[in-house]
């Protein structure tokens, strides 16, 4: 499974990450994130793509499971 | 579902903005400038005296108001976190080269909305500019442009801004001499709603803003990016419901609505600049990651890098002003045309060195 650390870094950075991985059309994706403004962002985009996230929060830091 | 309330929540908060910048102008604010997040940086630089135009001096409430009404939801939703280290330095000067641009156009994206709104078709140029800019910074984007991760940093540095925000407020209503503020008849400066209305107006705004993301560059960016279009929804919503109010407006009091390209308030009908000025807007914007009103609600959220961001904006006004960069209603400056060309070259540097340079720093 593919983890994309998205922490810390700026709009949209992460849903670029995420999105350039999903070009290998991979079943299961981890992506990290630390506000609430990419988990929404990296959530929307996963749903659009078909995929079902799981959000698991720690100390202020998303772990979105992103799977088909 | 949430998908959709996300959705419903911006359009919801874009008519309530569009109903306040509209509003604004019946109360006192300058035409088509309900907000401006541009003009008013620029006017706060003016009235703590970091330029001398007399017509362009005050303390802006609304300015105030958004970074503490972001302050305040993002407190009532935990979701404050005092953040930076992201190449702040960077983003102080691509803030101040945004400034540049927003004071050849006269106006930051936000108001570039509300111009539309008021019949002022100049502001189509500077849409066509910011789109080119939106679509240049989106190439460096989708191939790996980025400024480094920000790091938790300690909760007094995510303070800051809140903190000099509440300072300015007690400046305003003290009103010491040494505080600048634009004479009466002297320009835009002098033109505002009352304090307590203008406070209200932006703390409510900063409060909607940080709840919905909403951001002028990002709804652009995003579809072009990914096809996405919650941000764009916010943006036509705020540009609908400003134009459905200055229409009746218009009709009931006049004077709010001038369909045309002459003779616009606080405009020029320069339009290769205006275009020019955008394009750079555009194009800083998305390589900041957000426009200059998102970057007051992220510096109210505890983002040390936006707020550096939002003191490069004021600097980037000051030296408009003293080195008279900025246009007026006369139209662009020599000196505004040959600040703008070094703009966009240095935020074309700028991309290039934060794309192509060494990987994983």
């Amino acid at each position: 499974m593919k983890v994309i650390d998205a922490r810390g870094l700026s709009c949209p950075e992460p849903v670029v990450l995420t999105s350039q991985a999903m070009a290998s059309k991979e079943d299961a994706y981890q992506v990290l994130v630390d506000n609430n403004a990419s988990k929404e962002n990296v959530t929307r985009y996963a749903e659009h793509q078909g995929y079902k996230v799981a959000i698991s929060e720690a100390d202020g830091e998303y772990t979105l499971d992103i799977t088909k | 579902m949430t998908q959709k309330r996300e959705k419903s929540l911006i359009v919801v908060a874009g008519i309530i903005i569009g109903i306040i910048a509209a509003m604004l102008v019946v109360f006192g604010n300058p035409k088509n400038m309900g907000f401006c997040i541009a003009c008013f940086l620029r006017d706060m630089s003016g009235a703590v005296g970091l330029h001398g135009a007399g017509a362009v001096q005050y303390i802006r409430p609304e300015i105030i108001g958004l970074v503490l009404g972001s302050f305040l939801m993002a407190m009532g939703k935990k979701e404050f976190s005092a953040k930076g280290g992201s190449a702040p330095m960077t983003r102080f000067v691509l803030a101040f080269f945004v400034m540049i641009g927003c004071l050849m156009f006269l106006g930051c994206p936000f108001r570039m909305i509300l111009r539309l709104a008021g019949g002022d078709l100049n502001a189509i140029l500077g849409l066509v500019g910011f789109v080119l800019g939106i679509l240049v910074g989106v190439f460096f984007l989708k191939k790996g442009y980025t400024l480094k991760r920000t790091y938790k940093l300690p909760a007094v540095e995510g303070t800051w801004l809140p903190i000099i925000m509440v300072v300015l407020l007690v400046l305003l209503v003290v009103a010491p001499a040494f505080i600048k503020f634009s004479e009466a008849g002297a320009g835009p400066g002098a033109l505002h709603a009352s304090i307590i209305i203008s406070l209200v107006a932006g703390l409510v705004v900063g409060a909607l803003a940080q709840r919905t993301r909403l951001c002028m560059v990002g709804g652009i960016r995003d579809l072009v990016l990914f096809k996405e279009t919650k941000l764009l929804l916010g943006f036509v919503a705020i540009l609908v419901s400003a134009l459905v109010c200055n229409l009746i407006l218009n009709a009931t009091q006049g004077g709010f609505f001038k369909l045309g390209f002459a003779e616009q308030a606080v405009a020029h009908v320069d339009g290769l600049w205006n275009l020019l000025g955008m394009l750079l807007v555009g194009f800083g914007c998305v390589l900041l990651g957000g426009c200059p009103l998102r970057q007051l609600i992220l510096a109210g959220e505890g983002n040390g890098d936006s707020a550096i961001t939002v003191v490069g904006l004021m600097v980037g006004a000051a030296f408009a002003h003293n080195f008279g960069l900025a246009s007026s209603g006369a139209g662009p400056t020599a000196n505004g045309k040959i600040a703008v060309i070094i703009g966009i070259v240095v935020v074309a540097i700028i991309g290039c060195v934060n794309t192509f340079g060494k990987k994983k720093a």
